[in-house]
């Protein structure tokens, strides 16, 4: 068994949402507790063989017994598995806290969503974890299906953004798929580490810069990077809760380390690489400065989260874009922490009983009486995002900012710091009316009302995902140099 | 739990306030349980630090262990002579204020008094650690920790005017905080580690045009709190909040952790020589003797008295800034002891201001005619204090002045010590008027009884200013760790002045 832990990271949500239908014919809370159970155990699997590659080295995985190049290999090392536990513990999350939401939908739409909602976690795991760029396309494009039906389900509105989303999505992996074709055209192999080997043999031409430049800018539009972002505002705002809360942590943070695998593990350190950093480097202070900037102009709060996510994408792409090795620690570093903070602070918005269709920061007003441990949670990531000490976001930002300076490039450095301050704006506008402008509707007293607190399904997993953004910012030199210092390219 | 609290007393001490915030938070259902944590806390607190203080004056450190919090860098508290004087005095008077906070709460009968409570403790926390911070980083965390733990305090009254005042004060502290953290970034890519020195942590050689560039920076970040002109504007603006906030946090907490933290960078992360061979001392000194004077002078437009005091406090705090900025043992002695002093001092007349608004409702200047012959305890304490803020010998502002004066003429630059003389010129002129009319004018209008939760406390820390001005080593030394501070970090070259 424990020899295919890790194929069985993968199977385990992948089988469960084949069953999981069938099981809801008979009973709708068996199909509940198989999912929470799938993604609970492909937890335990990706950190138990997560495990096993930071003692051993890498876990080359051959499915089928076929070797590669020919075969399809499936790859555990410190950045793959890495990221593998992250989109399984946010899975399991969130398959926990889509409780209360699978409930209010029939039975049939019920088992529906949580089939959906399982092989988007198989794409995404898949992504993570395979060694073969063919097949990293086929699940990205699993993950994108899965994600449009989810998105969907949020209603009208939520079907025409999804729409758009979908077409902008499709083109996006079209580019991918192209780019690769270029790729296999130069060297006849899909497998990663073999094709990073021939890459070096290719002498650089025009072909390879198209190829690349379609990978890149392929990924990028998943990524939502600026001024990619155009599909995700409104496909994140009108859809369900749980949908936004898992999407907006991990969709983009895998899109991100695909681009990490391709950029600094596959393809050949050179000038259309230099280059497409060079490119991204601009790219990203823009997506910086103006996700920032729309993110202050927004007025409901899960519209202005989307942007405040295109402006911290654009942390992790300069990070990426600076590539040296506190730059890269930074990157890393903030893809596990802001998926953890921007999970949790969709959550908890997520978690708060309606008032108004659109999720106005008016509306927020008193909250912290209605749902005092949401909002602590909701404060906490959102000092993450910020950058303040002592939560997940400083630190990735300490290493970002180390990682300008030892390249000398100061003009990031104050990028990041504007940023920071924007952060600060638009992210204190919301903990005012949180905390400090009394709920027209309640008593202002020292208690807290007890009128509809969230459901404890709703709570836990918000919890848990504030306590991580301090944990990871507390104990990021265990992280650091345990994992991450080992997940770095060889610079 | 007390071996724990014995085997690591620098973190012992930041983390008893910061279990007390968590606690309050837990029992605000029952305000008598509530109050007990914080006494109880505070005078553990204390005790702790107190505790330290033999082996601190004795020559010797209290040092914790080192966690570390990003490869190479680790979180690291220190007790030394200077972080003790700033934690000896943040200690006592957040007990002195708790007091206080409990009747001027109470008879005002605000609402919130958890968060305030639980607030007040992690200010407290912050403060100590950043007063025992040993390295760039530990410092940082704390500096932010205490900006954030104060946001909601000058925000307590939940008014628009609060809101307005506490979003200036996030813009102002925030973006400073920015500043300082570029700068702590780039001193740890010359300096790996970042760990305190006396007498400077830079390697030699460090070209001057980093050195400029790395001390404005610090100076942007440190001089928000410090309030150094012009970047003082959020002070007078976070007057809105509680009297007893002002007065812990604006006479102590935050605006000595600005103070501090220059006297911090000068003396151990530069090192006075290098800042004097780049000529970077001469734009702190000029930044504090404009900063003593206009704010000297601002505060005679302000009849709101907290608000006087906001400006008088911004003139003090730049005392401190000038010590620096002069750079010899005895200035820097001067200066360190001003901290002790003028928190003491400051807290007193805030402590009075609050107590006059509670028992009256009045906050404006002109309306405090004859009030000192119906509050004798109170306006006597505010008269004391006023004679030792303008630096009347017997008075420990006397003393700091004398120190910081004497290092200015030994390095030749009178121009400072006639800053100083005319700047406790200008203190009587704003202040002592308040006195004559309190008590040498009828009174009018009813005013309620003085109640002894309040006058206790302010009749307290006056009494120890008084002490402190009449021997200024009484109790705890705080002139002896000044000193022993100035000499560690100068090196002993140039001793003078007042042993």
């Amino acid at each position: 068994m424990t020899q295919h832990l890790p194929i069985l990271i993968v199977l385990c949500p992948l089988a469960a949402a084949l069953v999981v239908p069938l099981v809801a014919r008979v009973s709708a809370r068996a199909a509940r507790a198989l999912t929470m159970l799938a993604t609970l155990s492909s937890l335990v699997c990706a950190v138990a063989a997560l495990r096993v590659a930071l003692r051993e080295g890498d876990w080359h995985y051959h499915l089928g017994g076929w070797a590669p190049p020919w075969g399809i290999e499936y790859v555990v090392d410190p950045l793959g598995g890495g990221m593998a536990v992250i989109v399984a513990l946010l899975a399991t999350l969130v398959s926990l806290y889509a409780g209360p939401h699978v409930r209010g939908l029939s039975s049939l739409r019920g088992a529906a969503f949580d089939s959906l909602f399982l092989l988007l976690t198989t794409g995404l795991l898949g992504i993570a974890l395979t060694g073969d760029l063919f097949n990293l396309y086929v699940f990205l494009e699993v993950s994108s299906l899965a994600a449009y039906a989810l998105l969907a389900s949020g209603g009208e509105r939520a079907v025409v953004a999804t729409f758009r989303y979908a077409l902008i999505g499709t083109i996006a992996a079209s580019f991918y798929l192209l780019g690769l074709g270029y790729l296999y055209a130069l060297t006849g192999t899909l497998n990663m580490a073999d094709l990073a080997i021939q890459l070096e043999a290719v002498p650089p031409g025009s072909a390879m810069t198209v190829g690349i430049v379609l990978l890149v800018v392929g990924l990028a539009i998943k990524m939502a990077v600026f001024p990619l972002h155009g599909w995700m505002p409104d496909a994140y705002t009108y859809a369900p809760p749980p949908v936004t809360m898992f999407i907006a942590a991990v969709m983009s943070k895998v899109s991100a380390y695909a681009l990490i695998r391709v950029l600094f593990f596959v393809l050949p350190a050179g000038d259309a690489v230099e280059t497409a950093r060079a490119v991204l480097s601009w790219v990203a202070v823009g997506g910086v400065l103006a996700g920032s900037i729309l993110a202050l102009a927004q007025t409901d709060v899960r519209r202005m989260l989307v942007y405040s996510s295109v402006g911290q994408m654009g942390y992790i792409v300069l990070g990426l874009s600076i590539g040296n090795a506190a730059a890269l620690t930074g990157a890393l570093l903030h893809v596990v922490g802001h998926a953890a903070a921007k999970g949790c602070l969709f959550g908890a918005i997520g978690s708060l009983p309606r008032q108004t269709v659109q999720a106005e920061i008016g509306g927020l007003a008193g909250a912290a009486r209605r749902a005092p441990l949401a909002m602590a949670a909701f404060t906490i990531a959102a000092l993450s995002l910020v950058g303040l000490p002592p939560t997940a976001g400083f630190f990735s930002k300490w290493y970002l900012l180390r990682g300008a300076l030892d390249a000398d490039a100061w003009l990031f450095a104050v990028v990041l710091l504007v940023s920071s301050l924007l952060g600060a704006v638009y992210f204190f506008r919301v903990l005012e009316q949180v905390y400090f402008v009394p709920d027209p509707s309640a008593p202002d007293t020292d208690v807290p009302s007890p009128a509809s607190p969230p459901s404890w399904r709703m709570v836990v997993p918000v919890l848990t995902l504030g306590a991580a953004v301090l944990l990871i910012g507390l104990f990021n030199g265990v992280l650091v140099s345990s994992v991450i210092q080992h997940a770095l390219p060889e610079l | 739990m007390l071996a724990l609290l014995g085997a690591d007393r620098p973190l012992a001490a930041v983390l008893v306030s910061l279990a007390a915030a968590a606690l309050i938070r837990l029992v605000g259902r029952w305000p008598t349980v509530r109050e007990a944590c914080t006494f109880g806390a505070g005078i553990v607190k204390l005790g702790l630090v107190l505790s330290m203080l033999p082996t601190v004056l004795d020559g010797g450190v209290v040092e914790s262990a080192r966690l570390t919090l990003i490869p190479g860098v680790t979180l690291h508290l220190r007790a030394d002579p200077l972080g003790m004087l700033f934690a000896l005095v943040a200690s006592t008077l957040w007990l002195v204020t708790s007091v206080y906070s409990v009747g001027y709460m109470r008879a005002g009968r605000y609402p919130n008094q958890t968060g305030y409570f639980a607030s007040f403790a992690l200010c407290v926390s912050a403060t100590i650690g950043l007063a025992f911070a040993a390295n760039l980083l530990t410092f940082f965390l704390f500096y932010e920790l205490l900006t954030l733990a104060t946001y909601p305090l000058v925000a307590h009254n939940r008014t628009p005017e609060a809101r307005a005042g506490s979003r200036k004060y996030l813009v102002y502290t925030l973006t400073a905080g920015q500043a300082l953290l570029l700068a702590i970034v780039w001193a740890h890519s010359l300096v790996p580690g970042g760990e305190f020195r006396p007498g400077g942590m830079l390697p030699a050689g460090v070209p001057s045009g980093t050195v400029w560039g790395l001390f404005g920076l610090f100076v942007l970040g440190l001089g928000v709190k410090a309030a150094i002109m012009p970047l003082h504007g959020w002070l007078p603006a976070a007057m809105v909040a509680p009297t007893p906030v002002s007065a812990l946090l604006h006479a102590v907490a935050v605006v000595k952790a600005g103070a501090f933290g220059i006297l911090r960078v000068v003396g151990y992360v530069f090192g006075v020589d290098v800042l004097r061979d780049v000529g970077a001392d001469t734009l702190l000194a000029g930044l504090a003797t404009t900063t003593i004077i206009f704010a000297s002078l601002r505060a005679f437009r302000e009849t709101h008295l907290k608000r006087r005091m906001a400006y008088s406090t911004i003139a003090q705090l730049s005392y401190i800034v000038l010590g620096a900025a002069v750079g010899s043992v005895a200035a820097l002695a001067g200066a360190m002891f001003h901290i002790a002093a003028h928190g003491f001092i400051k807290i007193t007349l805030f402590m009075c201001a609050g107590a006059i608004y509670t028992e009256s409702h009045r906050d404006d200047i002109r309306q405090l005619a004859g009030i000192g012959r119906q509050m004798p305890i109170t306006m006597g304490a505010f008269a004391l204090a006023s004679a030792g803020l303008a630096g009347m010998p017997l008075l420990p502002g006397f003393i700091s002045k004398w120190n910081i004066g004497l290092g200015a003429m030994s390095t030749g630059s009178w121009v400072f010590v006639v800053v100083l003389v005319g700047s406790g010129l200008l203190n009587v002129s704003y202040l002592f008027p308040i006195v004559y009319d309190a008590f040498f004018r009828a009174p009018h209008g009813t005013v309620s009884p003085e109640r002894p939760s309040l006058t206790v406390p302010l009749a307290a820390t006056a009494l120890v200013a008084l002490l402190l001005g009449i021997a200024p080593n009484i109790g705890v030394g705080f002139y002896r760790l000044a000193w022993s501070a100035a000499t560690s970090v100068v090196g002993g070259a140039d001793a003078g002045g007042l042993p």
